[in-house]
């Protein structure tokens, strides 16, 4: 039997221990930070990594599979890394070294500490299911709360989009409208509801996302997109664009500007029992003009006011918007750049087609001869 | 006999059709016997020997103007879809 001093003494004797120098030398190293969350969260090593020590034999083949991978342990003031080095060690890692004094010592040295962003335990919980999601986590989650995110309408598309991307936590939602809410919304805009009815949309829609998640920014504009004022309204900083406009003019004119200010367009539009989804990033795929270069004449082109949509429509088209928007905003996945996802709801059937930049298109090919806003009105009436 | 999608917005000029069949060996052959069976319809998507600037032509799923435009070969398992823009959002 050995005492506690007795078993560290020994430990430390079989170990390497390093002080700040001397792990500083070591090339290529990785840092394991093998404290407990809480101590992380007080601040931590630039560029380590939190395994806390009672998970550290299960994860570290998947974070370091290479075992001659230099690797610096350490913890609040050497203790607790001299034991995780022996552990490493018995796992068949040759080049494990202890940090002498721990992060302690490393203050104590003036040397530099980074703070970490972590989440409240209210967010944790809140979040807890896209925490859950390797591909999510809490980094992704950290960026979709810092994301920016703009609607353009919250009608029938900006309904599901703004509740979802609300109750995701996206951190701050500009919302473009310049209706107000009536009965004949109600069928499928679901952000609004009696309560709101001959409510300007924007505060409707804030009212509601406020009340479903705190978290959010709301920043709303109770105008019609124009010309005009378009620039002031991208210029105020958007991550991307979510369009659900009604009008061709709109649509160009958004295309126009999120080419000419490098924002990605995820775009989706409804008509009766049909939608379509897809992605314009500026550069990396074609733009709107790549994929109808002209509007259809006004006889071609009913709104729904006019046509009729389903109601439940705009909700599967809008879902499948805040699903690119989403995706664009934590980074994952693939976005649907350089497809047209056509939905067809009486056959419940998705298909989709190949979508082009063209290189002689107008805005955002090789020789662009449209270079500021047009009279997009006269444009779309033609 | 190639199955052509029409569009919601151009189905009064298919008699309410979701689908149409015309034939030919081509997208020009096509659009020329669609003209032919559903006049209304071929002169909204196509004119003047050229396929209206508005409207897409898919044929299995890629746009024929990045193929061969009305040159591009069709085959009658082939499915071609006519597609205009939709603005709709509301």
């Amino acid at each position: 039997m050995s005492t506690y001093r007795e078993l560290l003494t020994r430990t430390k004797a079989e170990i390497s221990e390093v002080d700040a120098a001397g792990a500083q030398a070591l090339a290529g190293a990785l840092w394991v930070d093998v404290r407990e969350i809480d101590e992380w969260e007080q601040g931590h090593l630039p560029g380590a990594v939190l395994v806390p020590r009672g998970n550290l034999e299960s994860r570290i083949e998947r974070i370091a599979p290479d075992k001659s991978q230099p690797v610096v342990l350490y913890c609040a003031v050497g203790a607790r890394s001299a034991f995780s080095a022996k552990s490493l060690a018995e796992l068949g890692y040759t080049d494990v070294h202890s940090l002498a004094g721990g992060i302690e010592d490393w203050k104590r040295d003036g040397l530099e500490i980074v703070m970490p962003r972590t989440l409240t335990p209210e967010r944790r919980a809140r979040y807890s299911r896209h925490l859950l999601i390797p591909e999510i986590g809490e980094a992704g989650q950290l960026k979709l709360l810092d994301s920016r995110v703009l609607l353009i309408g919250a009608g029938g598309l900006g309904s599901p989009a703004s509740l979802y991307l609300a109750a995701a936590g996206v951190g701050t939602l500009g919302i473009v409208d310049a209706d107000i809410v009536d009965e004949t919304n109600l069928q499928r805009q679901i952000v609004h509801s009696l309560d709101t009815l001959g409510a300007p949309k924007v505060d409707s829609a804030k009212r509601t996302i406020a009340a479903l998640n705190p978290d959010v920014n709301v920043v709303t504009y109770r105008e019609r997109l124009t010309s005009e004022n378009i620039d002031r309204i991208l210029d105020e900083g958007w991550d991307l664009i979510v369009d659900g406009a009604d009008n061709f003019p709109t649509r160009y004119l958004v295309n126009d500007a999120s080419v000419w200010h490098d924002i990605p367009v995820v775009h989706g539009s409804i008509y009766r029992f049909e939608g379509q989804v897809t992605v314009f990033k500026p550069r990396e795929g074609p733009c709107y003009r790549c994929l109808f270069p002209e509007p259809p004449p006004p006889e071609l082109a009913p709104s729904c006011a006019e046509g009729g949509v389903l109601g439940v429509l705009p909700g599967i088209i809008g879902s499948l918007q805040t699903n690119e928007a989403i995706k664009l905003a934590a980074g994952v996945g693939e976005p649907l750049v350089g497809r047209l996802l056509l939905f067809d709801a009486l056959s419940t059937e998705f298909s989709d087609v190949k979508i082009e930049r063209r290189t002689d298109c107008p805005v955002c090919g090789d020789h662009p001869t449209i270079t500021e806003y047009i009279d997009y009105v006269e444009f779309c009436a033609r | 006999m190639s199955l052509i999608r029409v569009p919601p917005v151009l189905r009064d000029e298919a008699g309410g059709a979701r689908e149409v069949e015309a034939a030919g060996k081509t997208v020009r052959e096509l659009l020329e016997d669609l003209s032919k069976r559903l006049p209304a319809l071929g002169s909204r998507v196509y004119g003047d020997g050229e396929i209206r600037k508005f409207v897409n032509v898919y044929v299995d799923g890629e746009d024929v103007r990045t193929r061969d435009g009305l040159d591009t070969p069709v085959r009658d398992s082939s499915t071609v879809i006519l597609l205009p823009a939709m603005a709709g959002g509301c």
